[in-house]
Order: structure tokens, then C-alpha cells, then sequence
């Protein structure tokens, strides 16, 4: 098998168990907090959105197109854009979205494992794919989250693009700052990758002067702790079984040695 | 079985270095197909991609919204 194969090969198997086990802790973790949270979002949508509901409330005059049209697509211009009913529907989605993340981001991992193992002839264990989920875990839920918090739906936020932009700059300059530390054994190296985990925090992530919810705080306390406890299950189950797989179906490091 | 000979076989017929190239090139393409599918269902502003990710996207503390 090449490596390329054994790579996706194992990712996809990886990120199907990973995926499912996380959609399983979410459905304790997160989920509850972001459907209290939405009926929040809904209750301040009426009050916000002066024009929108009327031309929704006109259509419900006219026997309900939601269920009674078939053209969906020539209702839909200016309207709500397509989303999963509540319930097995969303759920279903919310499955798949994980399936595809853990494949997403195992793929990136055992990039990481062909090459390491590629450079030092042994395979990497489980116990390295643990740590280099732990990595993952750093870089792309701690750093970007402390200083985008994990939004629940209803609260208001900088423009997306811009907090898109910063926390992708911040999981990449904390992998490079990581990097650095681990790979480079020398001072001005730790010294450099040091400067690189807080450069972020130091050029500070968007925000809004003034932020108006009535999500109680509570709620977003609560969601901030679940968001960190599943994200850590996703990654270190991530990196134990993405590693022990393609362990398993990469035969390239024999076939060097 | 006989898929991992074949590979072994194959394998064998390069010099190590082009093997190790090999080996990072095809790594590094996984690692970008691997960000592509975690930035569709992340990042995607289209509304049906969106939604149909919203609870994933709030539970990994993407950005959202």
C-alpha cells in the first residue's frame, strides 16, 4: 500500500470511531447547552429582525408553503437558506460534520506519523499518536480559545471573517512555537517558539466594544467547560487510535529498513 | 497478505532516498486534503454547508455565526 493510501485508509477508519464517540459526548456535553441557548437566540431574533418575519408570516397565510409548496428552490430567494429539522435530522448532520472533522484531522496527524516514522525508522506508537492528539488539542482548542471563547448560539461576536482569520493565525503560530520547542533543542529556538505561543494573545483576538446578550452567563461558563472537555476526548482518542491504525497498514518503514 | 507483498516488492525496486521523498510528498498531501476537509466543514460561509455543521461548529469552538 502506498503511503498515501495507507494514510487516508487509516484516517477514514479512525475518523469514523472518533467521530461517533464524539457525537455521543456532545450529545451530553455541548448540544443541550447550544439548544438552550438558541431558544434565547429566538426569543431576541423577533424582537431584531423587524422585516424578515413578515414576509414568513404573510406565507402562513397562504396554507403554509413550508409544507405544502414542492418548489422549495423559488420560495427560498431572500428567505431562511436550507437547515436540518430538530432532532434525528440535526443530529444525523451533527454525526456526519464529526465524522468528517476527525477524517479532516487525522489525516493531518498521520501525515505527521508517515513522516516521523519515515525520519526514524520506527513506527510510532500509540503512546506518541496520544501526545501528538494532546498537540492538536493545544493548538486547535486551547489557543484559539482563549482568546475566542467557544460561542453558544445568541451571542453576539466580531465580524466572522476577522475571527476566522485570527484563529487560524493562532493555531498555526502555536504549532510552529510547539515545533520549535519539541524539535529544536536549543535556547534561541525554545526562546523563538515561546515568543510564538503568545504572539497571538498579544496582538489580542477581535472582539466587539460592547457585547449585549441575554444568554446568561451561566450558560456560557458551562458551554466553555464542555467545549474543552469533549474537544480534549476528540483529540486524545484521536491521536491513540489514528496512530495505532496506521501503524498498522503502513508497511513503507519496513520496507526501508 | 499479498497486498503487502506487492508493496514490499514495489517498495524495494527504488533507491531510499526517492522512497523518502516519496514518502513526504504523499504525507504532505494527506495533511492538505486533511485541512481542505476540515476547512469546508469549519469554515465554509455557505449557508447550506453551515447549517447542517452548525452544533459541530459551536462544539469545536470554531468560529460561528
Amino acid at each position: 500500500m502506498s503511503t498515501f493510501r495507507s494514510i487516508v485508509f487509516s484516517s477514514v477508519i479512525a475518523g469514523f470511531i472518533v467521530g461517533l464517540l464524539v457525537t455521543v459526548a456532545q450529545q451530553f456535553g455541548t448540544v443541550p447547552l447550544i439548544l438552550k441557548a438558541e431558544v434565547f437566540e429566538k426569543a431576541t431574533e423577533t424582537h431584531q429582525h423587524e422585516a424578515v418575519p413578515q414576509p414568513a408570516a404573510a406565507g402562513h397565510d397562504h396554507a403554509s408553503p413550508e409544507h405544502a409548496g414542492h418548489d422549495h428552490a423559488s420560495h427560498d430567494h431572500g428567505a431562511e437558506a436550507w437547515e436540518p429539522r430538530d432532532g434525528f435530522e440535526r443530529n444525523a448532520y451533527t454525526a456526519a460534520a464529526n465524522v468528517l472533522t476527525a477524517i479532516g484531522f487525522a489525516l493531518l496527524l498521520a501525515g505527521f506519523f508517515a513522516v516521523r516514522s519515515g525520519a526514524t525508522g520506527e513506527r510510532v506508537s500509540w503512546h506518541e499518536g496520544l501526545m501528538w492528539g494532546l498537540a492538536g488539542f493545544a493548538v486547535f482548542t486551547i489557543a484559539p480559545g482563549l482568546g475566542l471563547a467557544p460561542e453558544l448560539p445568541g451571542v453576539p461576536a466580531a465580524p466572522l471573517v476577522s475571527r476566522q482569520i485570527w484563529w487560524t493565525a493562532a493555531a498555526l503560530a502555536t504549532a510552529a512555537g510547539l515545533a520549535l520547542i519539541v524539535f529544536r533543542r536549543s535556547v534561541p529556538a525554545a526562546i523563538a517558539g515561546v515568543i510564538l505561543l503568545i504572539l497571538p494573545h498579544l496582538i489580542g483576538a477581535p472582539e466587539l466594544a460592547q457585547v449585549e446578550t441575554n444568554v446568561p452567563s451561566s450558560l456560557t461558563h458551562q458551554f466553555v467547560t464542555a467545549v474543552t472537555v469533549t474537544s480534549l476526548v476528540f483529540w486524545s482518542s484521536l491521536g491513540a487510535v489514528t496512530s495505532a491504525i496506521f501503524a498498522r497498514f503502513d508497511h513503507g518503514v519496513d520496507a526501508r529498513v | 497478505m499479498s497486498q503487502s507483498q506487492l508493496s514490499n516488492a514495489q517498495v524495494t525496486h527504488f533507491p531510499v532516498a526517492a522512497g523518502q521523498v516519496g514518502r513526504l510528498s504523499q504525507a504532505l498531501m494527506a495533511m492538505v486534503l486533511g485541512l481542505f476537509v476540515v476547512g469546508v466543514v469549519g469554515f465554509s460561509h455557505i449557508d447550506v454547508v453551515h447549517n447542517a455543521a452548525h452544533d459541530v461548529r459551536h462544539s469545536n469552538a470554531f468560529p460561528c455565526h
